[in-house]
Parts: structure tokens; C-alpha cells; sequence
């Protein structure tokens, strides 16, 4: 049985006014099937709440699903809240409709990875497991 | 095992640090130290015996009982009570590692989320990562490092259990059992285990057709059963007002208020 003796702990959850749940609840799954600790947060966290719950939980990583197109805004916010309180050692992460023009912009800002529409899941999992190694 | 950020990010002599910033109630420090207790790294171990001297007198109630009863909407709701009374309140909540590949799916805090920006509420998440029992391993000493930290509430929920995982009684004072209505008849209620070793049975969802039948059926077995309907808030003060009985009968009586006669917290 390949079960690591330090679980990667990942906060998985979505920001904003966004009721689009279906996707991330899928990576959630896909996550803790490949031996990961989801936090599962559900739906319409702010960014405060999201920087707060990933430092009680110590997580690895914070992947965040963002289908409203408030993106720009919201991603940049949770990075600067997480250097305001220490926490620049979590990766940020996301996934969702986002314009190639953001992208670039977003992953100079700090988010490590975005994931489009028809990622496949085991390169979101694979993004995930790589962050121990 | 394999070498983890985690493990690289504690780097040697930071142990002192990581006390200090604990006893000062230091939420990054906190949950640091609870990882490293997670993974049983030496670091952990060590700070925990240091912070035992700084330990203060924290209440530790544990909530227990089946799968989808309600514990966390219960502990949400606890939350806002001790809250209103001014206690810095710390919840542990466990859920199940899979067997099969050591993931996890951590979600009893989204029913606590009220919780989230208010810096007197600390909330963990953690996995049982093969531990059997109902906690985690590293639960009891996680329970430690809170009470270091000036948490004066600590609640315990453990994962939805069967009738045997029990070892909640050994971390917390007071354990309250939670039940839903229509989950078994009067021979459930006397059985072993789980509604034997529990100081306060709740019968939640009390507002479901089958309470009255279900709390009757405890009544006769079981001391203290009390119905509540943690959605709305129903029987909240009750609960609150039973778990404070009970800590005053086992201040008066020292460890034989168990009604097993097992040790009692620490």
C-alpha cells in the first residue's frame, strides 16, 4: 500500500459569488484518492476566510476555483493577504475561465498554476504531488 | 519516508521559537506545531513536553456519535455559545484517512464557517491516518498545544463513528454521544460502547418525525438525554447548561464522575 507517512495538505475551495461547485468537488475527490489531505472548504469563501482557514491548517497548498470571472481580483488578493499574515510559503493555485491575457499576469503575481477548461486530472494531481518532491 | 517541505521549513533551533510563539498564542506557530505532531517528527514531540508546564485549565468536551448526526452543525453552534460567554474557543475536528491511499477529505469546518474571521476561534482539520478509536493519534497532544496557546473551550469532534471508537473519553471531560432519530429500537440503546461511556447523550434532528420515540427508548437507558435541533439552535443552551453540570460534578467528585471509571482527560 503506497501510503505517504507525510500527507500533502491542500485547502480546495471557491471564492466570490460563484455557485459552480460540480468541478471542484471533483478535483477534491481526485485529490484524496491520490493520497492527499483535502480541506474542503465549499463555496463563496472570501479571501480573508481562505487565508485564514489554509494557515489554521497549515496546508501545503491552496487551490482555488474561480468560474465568475473575478479572477484577476480575487487571486491577487488572496496572495497579498497570505504575505500580510506570513503565510508566502503556501502555494496558490487555481482553475476556471480565465483569458490567456490574465494568465501570464497572474502567474508573474504569484499563482503558481492555472488550470483551463479540459485540463486533464491527472495533470492537476500530478501538479499537486509534485509539490513535496 | 520521503523528506517534506514541511520538515525543510522547521529548520533546527527553531524549536525554542516555536514554544515561545505557542505560549503567546501564535495561530502559525500553533498549527506548526500540530502539523509536526502529525507527522510525529522528534520536533513535536519535544515542544509538546516543554509546553506541558504552560498548560492551563481548559474545558474538553468531545462530540461524538454516528455518521451525518449533526456533530458539526452541533459544534458550530457550541462555538457561538462559549463565544458569547468570552472564551477563546479551539475545535479539533477528525475525519477518516481512506485505508486505501492515506487520502482524506476534510469538511467539518464548512459548517463552522461563521467561525473563520473571528481570531478568537481556532479550527483544525485532522486526519486519522490509520489511527483507530474515532481521533487522531496526534489529537491528545494537539489538545496540549491549544490549551499552550490560551484556548480555554476545546471541542473534539471525532470522526462519524460506530459503536466501538470510544477513546474520545480518555481526551476530553465531558463527552456528549449524538444520535439522530430512527437509526435503531430500544435494544440499540442498551447496548455497549459508545452510549454507555458518553456523560450526555443528544438526540439530534429533534424536530424529525420518530424524536419522541428515539428519546424515550435513551431516556430509559441512558442518564442525561437531552433533544436538540442544532439547525435552528434548539436546545443549545441546555446542552451548554448539561456539559457545565457535568464539569461541576467532576470537579466535586475527581475522575469517578466516569461513569466507566476510566481516567478522565489528563
Amino acid at each position: 500500500m503506497a501510503v505517504a507517512a507525510t500527507p500533502i495538505r491542500v485547502l480546495i475551495g471557491k471564492v466570490g459569488l460563484d455557485g459552480h461547485d460540480r468541478g471542484v468537488k471533483l478535483i477534491a475527490r481526485a485529490l484524496r484518492d491520490a493520497g492527499t489531505e483535502v480541506i474542503y472548504t465549499g463555496l463563496h469563501q472570501t479571501p480573508e476566510q481562505v487565508v485564514n482557514t489554509a494557515i489554521q491548517e497549515d496546508v501545503d497548498a491552496i487551490g482555488l476555483s474561480i468560474l465568475s470571472g473575478a479572477h484577476n481580483t480575487l487571486f491577487r488578493r488572496v496572495l497579498e493577504l497570505l504575505k500580510e499574515q506570513g503565510g508566502e510559503d503556501i502555494v496558490l493555485f487555481g482553475g476556471g475561465i480565465i483569458p490567456d491575457d490574465d494568465l501570464a499576469a497572474l502567474k508573474a503575481a504569484g499563482v503558481r498554476a492555472l488550470f483551463g477548461p479540459g485540463a486533464p486530472m491527472n495533470e492537476i494531481v500530478d501538479f499537486v504531488k509534485g509539490l513535496r518532491s | 519516508m520521503t523528506v517534506s517541505s514541511l520538515q525543510t521549513r522547521n529548520k533546527p533551533g527553531d524549536t525554542l521559537k516555536l514554544v515561545e510563539r505557542v505560549k503567546a498564542g501564535n495561530v502559525r506557530a500553533i498549527s506548526r506545531v500540530i502539523t509536526l505532531l502529525e507527522n510525529r517528527e522528534a520536533d513535536g514531540i519535544a515542544i509538546v513536553s516543554r509546553l506541558v508546564s504552560a498548560k492551563r485549565d481548559a474545558m474538553v468536551i468531545g462530540i461524538t456519535g454516528y455518521p451525518g448526526t449533526g456533530k458539526s452543525t452541533l459544534i458550530d453552534r457550541l462555538v457561538t455559545a462559549y463565544r458569547r460567554l468570552g472564551k477563546k474557543v479551539g475545535v479539533l475536528a477528525v475525519d477518516i484517512s481512506s485505508p486505501v491511499t492515506g487520502g482524506a477529505l476534510l469538511g467539518d469546518r464548512v459548517r463552522m464557517q461563521d467561525h473563520t474571521l473571528d481570531h478568537d476561534v481556532y479550527i483544525r482539520s485532522m486526519a486519522t491516518r490509520g489511527h483507530h478509536g474515532g481521533l487522531a493519534q496526534a489529537t491528545r497532544d494537539a489538545v496540549s498545544v491549544l490549551e499552550a496557546g490560551g484556548y480555554e473551550v476545546i471541542l473534539i469532534e471525532t470522526i462519524g463513528t460506530g459503536q466501538n471508537e470510544v477513546d474520545v473519553v480518555n481526551v476530553a471531560h465531558t463527552v456528549a454521544a449524538v444520535v439522530a432519530p430512527g437509526l435503531g429500537d430500544e435494544v440499540q440503546a442498551m447496548k455497549a460502547g459508545l452510549l454507555e461511556v458518553a456523560h450526555i447523550i443528544v438526540v439530534n434532528k429533534g424536530d424529525l418525525a420518530g424524536a419522541d420515540t428515539t428519546l424515550r427508548d435513551l431516556r430509559d437507558w441512558c442518564p442525561t438525554v437531552l433533544r436538540i435541533t442544532a439547525a435552528t439552535g434548539e436546545g443549545i443552551p441546555e446542552f451548554v447548561a448539561a456539559i457545565a453540570e457535568h464539569q461541576r460534578l467532576r470537579d466535586l467528585r475527581g475522575s469517578s464522575a466516569c461513569p466507566t471509571g476510566k481516567g478522565i482527560g489528563f
